[in-house]
């Protein structure tokens, strides 16, 4: 309803213009000041209370259709009066209908299953200009919208359309003031100035402008730093495709073009026709009352209905008959032609017709194809239509896809009119309106049929969800002594066992081939003992594919195991990118990098630990050696989980005091990270705080007594447990720094580890400097776990901060039994090199993806500082426990 | 003001703010202090009694008596402050 205001007054609204008077300045206040009153009563009611003043209404409206349609073509001298009365029926009555079931007040759509819930608040004071094409109409539709959304309205009709519309405000008003609506609600503007709407744009306590008016209007609204609804010109055009019923889509056109003599902005105004039906569409249009130009005619058609000048169509024109416009032009027509046909042959400025004409004359384009008929829709919806609406007629519904794609469009009608199609809620589901918005190709901010959610500011009111938590480990877990002779429940017809030499050596391999079922075929690929590196991977890939494997053992520590998993992976997926699939961060399942879940290959994968420490047998985390970059590369996923975990003591019996330690370290820093993580649940609590209080007692007697089998037994079963927790609850920043530091300077990682970790539990223990964002656990509580596993261990304490203190001492204990250095410093590192690294150290440490979990989010300079406190050494805290024994290695 | 009197105590009627409103403007000469105005049953206001407020709150000032609201629900409270009036009145529950 917006184009022909370019034509009705070329609108330029000038902010630099001249001043208004103090006795204007003091009229627009008090219009704005009743408004804003009327609308801070108005959040006091209730959706009853609106439902019921907007019934009464839209009956109101309905009564008065006739007589406001014939006061606006009276005094615009616009349009049809009979079409006039139907359109202020939709703006009624169809409005009323799409509306009346809908909340606009207090809570209006609630989402259960997202805890949300959205809850509707009114804007307050709108500015709002009606346009002179569909002047009437357009106050009904914006009044009962205002009401049904608790807003007051300051009315700026055109100035050409004053008369018809304030008797539409104030049939409007009476009607909701008898009902109970706030006194001031709606005003209009008495004769106004562009000054008095640029005063009312700007003005604070205008919530918003709903422009539906000239682009002159619409792009001061736009400019005035206020909230806007605009709507853009139109230049709607309508694809006849073969496959079209052409009798439905001739008076369908008909129908809209005609409609209130054209000026509903969305009405066709170029037809697209194929070659096929061309002559047959024409010879419908004539048949139906359309005159069809010849050449000499649209010529003289073109010059008198468009400006040569400036392009755009002639005002007088507007909104008249198409018998009218014949006459205008010097043409021949038959009494009661409806519609003026014109051919053309392209679009532009050179055809002239091409453009929007808000009248009864349609361009027509005959198209050779497919292809030409939508690059010439492409064409007209580019010539002045951006954003608005195109229409197709067509049963293909590949060539309607490919329109509704091609179309910059907000509204892309399918066998329907344009007009009273774009309308709303007559041939379509749309919402009614009478303020199109344009998208931006119209210079608006949005698409849509205006409507009441437009008018409403809508609030989300987002409660806290319960994240969805998981503990995963293998479908098969194996334990204790000759558990390894489950592994003859697995048919196989080619198994590779992956291993390190020591293994093979120690005869382990001819254990698990011994289990494995008859008439497995079995291959053995042995492995450098060291942190698995990609070419190594690779090779063990190249066995799985030459023997074309189906199972897959890994018999060693976490480096035997993890290579395995990584080649599993390759295996299983050729083009997995390791690099990428390292990828950081931040949430496991929200990661950018999705493992493959497409396989070329399937192989069942069984771990066995040899060592008591890293868990690998039943976790989904792998640790690349990325030997070029000093650094390694984690790989996190569930995927990368073993199918078949077997926790066998046998295997570790021989294992070598420094590894015992340095493993069982790493098994203890897993439970102590899993326990205060972020990502902790019951599901991984009892699993971290057994695998503690298995470690602080059986540790050092493993350590002490190789050979004790209970204690192998204990630490090979704690080792696992830890894992499943780590597993799910993932570690924290203990590992992120031993990760970084055991790289740069080729630290085991127990040994790392065990450097850090009383320094690491004391710094979780204290205040964050900053929280990490976790809606996994509510608040932080990392010093009351500690205190409860102080509590567990019996290690005494009155306060948290005592029982942590303890847990700190205790651990140093542990440390000191285990005969670990207890500073970098110890390594032989010196203090310039770990210096001259740190940089590097922090940065490492920081992309590390363990520390995600961690209880607190470490900043850079913390990092440096626990790396610090590594070199240096000693815990920061020794109180409580002094005993040489903590109570638990008493038995307690 | 350690000693303030309120002299003047006037319930107001839902149906009847306006009037109520006048006998208070009334009862303003004469006092020191505070004139307090019981809005606990005041469920909704509108526009008429909100200008009749604005006007009070004037006369009230111009006279150097604070005006105190007393039992103002939140809704009603909500329409003082969107008219920016809120800042006028001390508020009691």
């Amino acid at each position: 309803m917006a184009t022909s205001e370019v034509v009705q007054e070329r609108i330029q609204i000038s902010l630099a213009g001249e001043s208004l008077s103090e006795e204007r300045i003091a009229y627009l206040e008090r219009l704005v000041s009743q408004a804003r009153s009327a609308a801070a009563v108005f959040t006091q009611f209730t959706q009853e209370d609106v439902d019921r003043i907007v019934k009464a209404m839209a009956l109101a409206g309905l009564d008065q259709a006739q007589h406001l349609a014939r006061l606006a073509v009276e005094e615009t001298k616009l349009g049809v009066m009979e079409d006039k009365v139907i359109k202020n029926m939709v703006a009624t009555e169809f409005v009323y209908n799409y509306i009346k079931d809908k909340r606009t007040v207090g809570i209006i759509r609630e989402f259960p299953e997202r805890n949300l819930v959205e809850v509707a608040d009114p804007i307050g004071v709108i500015f709002s200009i009606t346009p002179i094409t569909n002047p009437t109409s357009t106050v009904l539709f914006k009044c009962i919208m205002a009401i049904k959304t608790r807003n007051a309205v300051i009315f700026s009709p055109h100035p050409n359309a004053w008369r018809c519309c304030s008797e539409a405000v104030k049939i409007m008003y009476e009607t909701a003031l008898k009902h109970g609506a706030p006194k001031g609600v709606f005003a209009c503007l008495e004769s106004h100035t562009l000054q008095d709407n640029a005063y009312l744009m700007r003005h604070k306590d205008v919530g918003l402008i709903d422009a539906t008016g000239g682009p002159g209007a619409v792009k001061a609204a736009y400019s005035s730093g206020k909230p806007a609804l605009g709507v853009g010109p139109g230049n709607t055009p309508v694809y006849l495709e073969k496959t079209a019923d052409v009798n439905t889509a001739v008076t369908d056109i008909i129908l809209s073009k005609t409609f209130d003599n054209g000026t509903i902005c969305a009405s066709e105004q170029t037809a697209v026709i194929d070659d096929e039906i061309y002559d047959f569409v024409l010879k419908k249009f004539a048949e139906l009352g359309a005159h069809i130009c010849n050449e000499k005619e649209t010529r003289l058609l073109a010059r008198t209905v468009i400006d040569p000048e400036t392009g755009f169509m002639q005002p007088m024109a507007v909104g008249q008959k198409a018998a009218d416009i014949a006459r205008l032009a010097g043409l021949s027509v038959k009494a009661g032609t409806k519609l003026l046909i014109a051919p053309i042959h392209g679009v532009g400025r050179e055809h002239p017709l091409s453009v929007e004409k808000l009248f009864p004359v349609l361009a027509v384009y005959r198209a050779k194809s497919v292809d030409e008929a939508l690059k010439v829709c492409v064409d007209v919806n580019h010539a002045g239509g951006l954003g608005h609406t195109a229409v197709i007629f067509s049963r293909d519904d590949e060539v309607i896809r490919k329109f509704g794609e091609l179309m910059n469009a907000g509204r892309i009608l399918v066998n329907s009119p344009g007009s009273v199609g774009a309308v709303g809620g007559v041939y379509n589901d749309l919402a009614p309106t009478f303020s199109f918005g344009c998208g931006t190709g119209g210079g608006n901010s949005t698409t849509d049929n205006v409507n009441i959610y437009h008018y409403l500011n809508i609030k989300r009111v987002a409660r806290r969800t319960q994240a969805h938590m998981w503990f995963r480990v293998p479908n098969q877990i194996y334990f204790n002594l000759n558990a390894v002779e489950n592994v003859r429940q697995f048919p196989s017809l080619s198994t590779i066992i992956i291993t390190n030499p020591a293994l093979e050596k120690f005869g382990h391999v001819d254990i698990v081939r011994r289990y494995l079922p008859e008439g497995t075929h079995v291959h053995v690929s042995v492995i450098p003992d060291a942190e698995p590196e990609i070419k190594v991977v690779m090779q063990g890939v190249e066995a799985l594919n030459f023997y074309k494997a189906d199972q897959i053992i890994a018999l060693g520590g976490g480096s035997v195991i993890d290579a395995a998993k990584i080649m599993k992976l390759k295996y299983e997926s050729p083009d997995a990118d390791l690099e990428e699939l390292a990828a950081p961060f931040l949430d496991l399942r929200k990661r950018v990098v999705q493992y493959p879940t497409e396989k070329t290959n399937r192989a069942r994968l069984i771990a066995i630990s040899t060592t008591s420490g890293t868990g690998s047998e039943v976790t989904p985390f792998a640790v690349l050696t990325d030997k070029g970059r000093a650094r390694k590369v984690t790989l996190a996923d569930y995927s990368l989980t073993p199918d078949v975990a077997i926790v066998d003591p046998q295997f570790v019996m021989s294992m070598p005091k420094g590894l015992t330690a340095d493993t069982g370290i790493d098994c203890l820093t897993h439970a102590l990270e899993a326990a205060v993580s972020s990502y902790a649940s019951a599901y991984t609590d009892c699993n971290a705080m057994q695998a503690i209080r298995m470690a602080f007692k059986y540790l050092p007697i493993a350590y002490e007594n190789p050979r004790d089998e209970e204690a192998r037994l204990m630490m090979h079963n704690a080792a696992c447990i830890a894992a499943m927790a780590f597993a799910n609850a993932s570690v924290g920043v203990n590992h992120a720094l031993a990760h970084a530091f055991g790289a740069r300077f080729g630290v085991a990682h127990g040994r790392a580890n065990a450097l850090i970790l009383p320094h690491v539990i004391a710094y979780n223990a204290s205040v964050p400097t900053k929280f990490l964002p976790s809606p996994y656990q509510k608040g932080y509580i990392a010093h009351k776990k500690y205190a409860t596993i102080a509590d567990l261990l019996g290690l005494g304490g009155h306060t948290i901060d005592e029982k942590v203190k303890n847990l700190v001492a205790a651990t140093e204990q542990l440390l000191d039994q285990l005969a670990f250095p207890r500073s970098i410093a110890e390594l032989g590192i010196s203090k310039e090199e770990f210096e001259r690294a740190m940089p590097e150290l922090t940065k490492l440490a920081f992309d590390d993806p363990s520390w995600r979990s961690n209880p607190r989010m470490p900043l850079m300079s913390e990092l440096a500082d626990l790396f610090w406190k590594a070199y240096h050494g000693r815990g920061p805290a020794r109180a409580g426990v002094t005993e040489q024994q903590t109570p638990l290695q008493k038995g307690a | 003001m350690d000693m303030a009197m309120i002299a003047v105590w006037v319930r107001i009627d839902e149906e009847r703010i306006v009037q109520a409103l006048q006998e208070a403007e009334e009862k303003l000469d004469g006092v020191e202090g505070e004139v307090a105005l019981d809005f606990s049953s005041v469920r909704r206001i509108d526009a008429v009694a909100l200008s009749a407020l604005e006007v009070f709150v004037d006369i009230a000032d111009d006279k150097g008596v604070k005006v105190l609201l007393r039992g103002v629900n939140v809704g009603v409270y909500k329409v003082l402050k969107l008219v920016k009036l809120a800042s006028r009145f001390c508020f009691v529950n």
